[in-house]
């Protein structure tokens, strides 16, 4: 096979070997028949065929890979694609064949067998009630179209003269009753055939078809006058006389020559009249008998002898154009001077106030008013201050004064760099000077210096001389340095000379006005080029909010429930807005459905790491980061590792018990407003404390999802009491070897949290450091307890103590007892966190309905609304103990 | 002079073998057909994909690159071009012609289950395990994808593409159609509870064949999506899952249209299809067999037996009633009754 490829590979598709033998074709064509009914058809030009075909032939499946096999190497055009409409090349070429033919008419026979195809099109309007020779569109009566053109409508535009479209039918003045219509009349499509030659326009070459065989072509029309004797004997043996001859329309004629009547016009004596007939023969010429051609034509010839040959569908106006009215141009004023001066344009400041006024006094006008300024006398920030614009920060003087800042460091950056080339060569000579000039310094040298002065203060005037501190060993001299810049960036051109220490001796003096000098060059051009090294950073690495789908599927328990009792549709769908990348509308070719929206995928909302239970205190006051929000489990779920999911059975029990906390949320959020974000000092506070546990970065993008989700969650009984649970207890196994694994922590992480949220703040935090987990325990509890820790700080709602009445003490005591009890709640919790669900409304009540049996204290909470439960919420006092 | 349609002939299954072709690549991952049903493709374990003639049973070329199983291939539109996805995470573009990688696209974070071209061939779409679908652009040379959807929470097990949409079956139970043109996502929750502890037995052949690639998960509580097409018409989606249940739901409302039982699919991701018309609904199974169910009465209209072991894959003709059927390390293929080899290269 590999031999046989390679083989084929090098074959060159080449046109132009004949066809397979004729045996051998019958086979092969029926078996590519389905790729290439064109040669069956004749469409292909018929004894062209690939070399390829005629060597794959002995190769059984070579075809495969040929023209029309699996891997085509050209463009072919497919039956289904090809035009059907008879080609009038093919078709001009088998006339000219039936003329020359031996037997002429012989390709009659091929006519006959060629087999029908129509365009799809065509067989369409067949269907319709369509037959070839008429036109398209609804059948009409012939009457009204006969009728003459009012008068009184105008015709714009090109419009055929009246009369000569109808002329040549329906002058055969029948009767037509007014039941019969008429399919509309045939048109022949205009040829928009670009023009790619350089021939004139509308003209015609020599048609060898015509030329050669006189068929009734337009040359033969030349005394196109006489046609009426078409019928005569001179006629038809002039026509078999021609046979051979050529005609043209430009035949023999230069391009700069008039063209001639008709050079190859014969005259025959069948044109004349021969018999002096007695009476007036009714053509008005009364015995005149010129040639027939132009007898007609006189009055016509003249115009068209200069217009030339009239195009197709054109006819000579009758009434000639009216000429172009020509209005005279405007009267000038009699004192109009054809000179314009500029007047000079002054500032209005109060000192050329005087000069102003005797300036336009000169100009013929008087300051109506100094009030009120002229228009020419605004400029742009005085009319913005008319319009009431607010005024462009800084005097917008110069162009650069409206670049943004970014540009504006720029270009002084790059004004720096500049000076400090020149400033570099100056102060190599300053060096020099400066060496010369040690023992006294000469006037040279301080032209030098001042030259240098200039060249690097202009560099030096945005530096800072406190980052860089070449002498700061020496903080005399570091002090002197500095003095040293900073009298530079006055620039007094004694700078040097003044700031250094007059105790010193000369030599001393040079060798420090050296260094400074050179330090100043160093730290400018390090600044300069470490600046260019840096980019400011994208985003914000200890950003607090994370980014969540807005819409989530939502509970599976009730579509599980639903598909069982197979009721399909509504109850099983989610529809969510989703935006496909701009790219891959347009790879499918379809318009963007959000074509506003950089958006990609599901819409996401920005929600704080921390935030979830914020949300149900935010209207008062900036929310408490007591709570730890679950939403990092989301942005688990979201985040852009995909392979770290968790298994699908995990998922799929955890997202059965979702729903009821995700849909108070949503609820709560909907409430809320716009997330906001409070909780960054805190969080960064925490950062700086334990910077050994992971990052917060670390944390939220969870590399222990489990274990974090148990650490940062809150109360259980929070839960519970907002929320009467799903009845369903079961967990899988995988959880429950979790739970085991993770009870402690959880259990301490979950006290720790309960305490936060309505006890004694002093013993919670004592209870926290009591019960803060060991150093290789998992990072989130770390945050839980700092936080419990910035609570004191931190003034503001806590969640209410009523959602947890019976843990408030118990937390202490009764902790192993009820971690015992919850254990199996845990991971129903966590599940909470983990994604939040928005709910459809009507669902609620089926998850509210199934109680747990630990919820009693809270039914009532359970039967309230969200809304009303979210309200209370809000408006409980807070209750310390 | 256009002649009348001929009448409509009652459906034909293909149910007499035609051909059966060992295709020397250890199992048979999918077999697929090309755009225009007269070619197709095989995928190996042997990190191979083949492209053969199936009526004549030529192998035209083979197509080697991969660097582990092949699992998933598609043709493009115009035959110019394959692509195909593996258990190397990656997804190739294959020039047919030439046998040569045009690209590899690499990203997925696990094997590649499913691909399919769009219907330009400008993008090619990509399901994998890592529970993703990513959306590669053949015209640019941009490395990553142009976009990701990542909406499963599951690995996906089957995508298909559309003129404007994109369906898409996962694991965990539902199947998703994100619409183009209309910017939304649709997601069906199909999945329901697993009829019987989902067994771990496999039956199939020896090593050298491979077994089949199936959906390990040792319980399941729901059944996930293995495979998922449109209806021919476009109306309606089929969905097959794990509780050995085909579906066919209305496209635009969700609802159920059909179930399709009696075949066995509870263990490995067996493909399924609508026959040429959409009269039949037709299913791998995992007793040997190929399932075909009228659509509109639900009645098991054939039980094809293949052969001994589970019907890996299978492809219909979209035009023709003719079936391929991938069994171990062979493909087989079947024409009704009353077809004859029109040429005699058989």
């Amino acid at each position: 096979m590999a031999a046989r490829d390679s083989d084929s590979d090098e074959d060159l598709v080449s046109y132009g070997t004949g066809l397979d033998p004729l045996e051998e074709g019958a086979g092969r064509m029926g078996r590519r028949s389905g790729a290439c009914s064109e040669l069956r058809s004749g469409h292909c030009a018929p004894g062209w065929a690939t070399e390829r075909d005629s060597v794959s032939k002995k190769k059984n499946g070579d075809e495969d890979l040929s023209e029309f096999g699996i891997a085509p190497k050209a463009i072919v055009t497919t039956d289904d694609f090809a035009s059907k409409t008879k080609d009038r090349i093919r078709e001009k070429a088998r006339q000219l064949a039936a003329a020359t033919a031996p037997i002429p008419g012989a390709t009659l026979l091929d006519d006959l067998i060629t087999p029908a195809k129509l365009s799809v099109g065509f067989e369409l309007l067949r269907k319709m009630g369509w037959k070839e020779g008429q036109g398209v569109g609804p059948r009409v009566k012939r009457r009204p179209r006969r009728q003459k053109p009012d008068p009184g409508i105008k015709i714009y535009g090109c419009a055929l003269p009246p009369g000569s479209s109808e002329g040549s039918e329906g002058e055969d003045d029948d009767y037509l009753p007014d039941n019969v219509t008429f399919a509309p009349k045939d048109v022949t499509p205009v040829d928009f055939t670009p023009k790619d030659n350089v021939h004139g326009l509308a003209y015609k070459g020599l048609d060898p078809h015509q030329a050669l065989f006189g068929t009734s072509g337009e040359h033969f029309n030349l005394f196109g006058g006489g046609s009426e004797r078409a019928g005569d004997l001179g006629e038809i043996g002039l026509n078999k006389g021609r046979k051979l001859g050529i005609s043209g329309q430009a035949f023999g004629v230069g391009a700069l020559e008039e063209e001639d009547d008709d050079i190859y016009a014969t005259e025959t004596l069948s044109k004349y009249d021969t018999v002096l007939k007695d009476e007036e023969p009714g053509d008005g010429l009364y015995g005149w008998t010129a040639p027939r051609q132009y007898k007609n034509q006189k009055e016509s010839e003249k115009d068209l002898r200069y217009i030339g040959k009239i195009l197709d569908g054109f006819s000579l106006a009758s009434k000639p154009l009216s000429s172009k009215k020509i209005y005279p141009p405007p009267e000038l004023p009699r004192d109009y001077r054809p000179v314009h001066y500029f007047r000079p344009m002054v500032a209005t400041t109060s000192e050329n106030s005087h000069l102003l006024q005797v300036l336009s006094e000169s100009a013929g006008k008087a300051t109506p008013d100094p009030g009120t300024h002229s228009k020419h006398q605004l400029n742009a920030s005085k009319r913005a201050e008319l319009l009431g614009e607010t005024p462009i920060q800084g005097s917008a003087t110069s162009v650069l004064e409206f670049l943004s800042q970014k540009d504006k460091e720029r270009i002084k950056e790059m004004k720096q760099a500049t000076d400090l080339k020149a400033a570099q060569l100056k102060a190599r000579s300053l060096a020099q000077n400066a060496q010369s000039s040690r023992a006294q310094p000469s006037p040279a040298a301080a032209v030098g210096h001042c030259s240098w002065h200039v060249a690097l203060g202009g560099g030096m005037a945005t530096l800072k001389a406190s980052n860089f501190k070449p002498f700061a060993k020496d903080p005399e001299k570091q002090k002197r340095y500095e003095e040293f810049l900073v009298h530079m960036k006055q620039g007094q051109k004694d700078a040097l000379e003044r700031c250094l220490d007059p105790s010193m001796t000369e030599w001393e003096r040079g060798r420090e006005r050296d260094e400074f000098a050179r330090a100043a060059l160093l730290y400018a051009s390090s600044h300069s080029t470490l600046s260019s090294r840096f980019t400011h950073a994208k985003e914000e690495d200890d950003s607090d909010q994370v980014e969540v789908p807005r819409d989530q599927e939502n509970d599976v328990g009730d579509k599980q429930s639903a598909v069982k009792m197979k009721m399909f549709g509504k109850l099983t769908r989610d529809t969510f807005e989703w935006h496909p990348d701009k790219l891959l509308c347009k790879r499918f070719n379809v318009p963007d459905p959000y074509p506003d929206s950089t958006l990609v995928g599901l819409p996401r909302v920005k929600r704080d790491k921390y935030s979830v239970f914020n949300f149900l205190t935010l209207p008062e006051t900036a929310s408490l980061p007591t709570t730890q929000a679950p939403s990092e489990k989301v942005s688990q779920h979201r985040g852009p590792d995909k392979s770290r999911k968790p298994s699908r059975w995990d998922t799929a029990k955890q997202e059965k018990k979702e729903d009821s906390v995700s849909e108070f949320l949503s609820l709560a959020r909907s409430k809320a407003g716009p997330p906001k974000q409070e909780s960054s000092p805190l969080v960064n506070k925490e950062e700086e404390r334990a910077p050994e546990s992971s990052t917060n970065q670390t944390v939220n993008k969870g590399v222990d999802a489990q274990a974090e989700g148990e650490g940062s969650r809150p109360s259980m009984d929070l839960f519970r009491a907002i929320f009467a649970s799903s009845s369903d207890e079961k967990s899988s196994s995988s959880e429950d070897e979790q739970g085991d694994s993770e009870d402690d922590q959880a259990g301490s992480g979950e006290a720790n949290f309960q305490s936060s949220q309505g006890t004694d703040l002093g013993e919670t935090s004592s209870v926290a450091h009591a019960l803060m987990p060991a150093p290789q325990e998992p990072p989130p509890s770390i945050p839980i307890q700092k936080m419990q820790i910035d609570e004191r700080e931190e003034f503001g709602p806590r969640l209410p103590p009523v959602f947890c009445p019976n843990n408030k003490d118990k937390h202490k005591t009764k902790k192993e007892h009820r971690r015992k009890k919850e254990k199996k709640k845990k991971h129903r919790k966590h599940k909470h966190k983990g994604k939040q669900k928005n709910k459809k409304p009507e669902k609620n009540s089926s998850s509210e309905s199934s109680d747990s049996s630990d919820s009693q204290s809270d039914e009532e909470t359970a039967d309230v609304s969200p809304q009303e439960l979210l309200r209370r919420l809000k408006s409980l006092p807070l209750r310390r103990q | 002079m256009a002649f009348p349609e001929p009448k409509p002939r009652p459906p034909e299954l293909p149910q007499k073998r035609l051909k059966t072709l060992d295709c020397g690549q250890g199992a048979v991952r999918a077999v697929r057909f090309n755009v225009d049903g007269n070619y197709c493709l095989t995928c190996g374990s042997d990190k191979t994909l083949k492209l053969w003639n199936p009526l004549r049973g030529t192998l035209l070329r083979t197509y080697s690159g991969h660097g582990y199983e092949v699992l998933d291939a598609a043709g493009s539109f115009d035959n110019s071009s394959l692509c195909s996805g593996g258990g190397d995470k990656a997804v190739v573009l294959w020039d047919v012609a030439s046998g040569q990688v045009m690209r590899k696209f690499r990203g997925h974070a696990g094997k590649v289950n499913t691909v399919q071209f769009n219907e330009e061939a400008t993008v090619i779409l990509s399901g994998s395990i890592d529970s993703s679908i990513r959306c590669w652009d053949c015209r640019s040379r941009r490395p990553e994808p142009v976009q990701t959807l990542d909406e499963a929470r599951d690995g996906v097990s089957s995508v298909k593409v559309s003129d404007h949409e994109v369906l898409a079956g996962s694991v965990d139970g539902r199947m998703r159609r994100y619409d183009l043109r209309m910017g939304q996502l649709f997601s069906d929750y199909v999945g329901s509870e697993c009829g019987r502890g989902c067994g771990t037995g496999r039956e199939d052949g020896g090593p050298a064949r491979g077994t089949p690639a199936s959906l390990t998960y040792p319980s399941l509580p729901q059944g996930p999506i293995t495979c998922t097409c449109f209806s021919r018409d476009g109306q309606c989606t089929l969905v097959s899952s794990l509780d050995s249940t085909l579906r066919l739901l209305d496209k635009d409302t969700g609802e159920l249209l059909g179930e399709y039982k009696g075949h066995k699919n509870q263990e490995y991701k067996l493909d399924c299809c609508l026959s040429e018309r959409d009269t039949h609904v037709v299913s791998c199974s995992e007793d040997g067999k190929v399932f075909f169910w009228d659509l509109v009465e639900g009645v098991l209209a054939l039980a094809l037996p293949v052969g001994r072991g589970v019907v890996q894959s299978l492809a219909y003709h979209p035009t023709e009633p003719c079936l391929l059927t991938a069994l171990g390390g062979s493909i087989q293929c079947w024409r009704e009754e009353a077809y004859e080899a029109e040429d005699g290269a058989g």
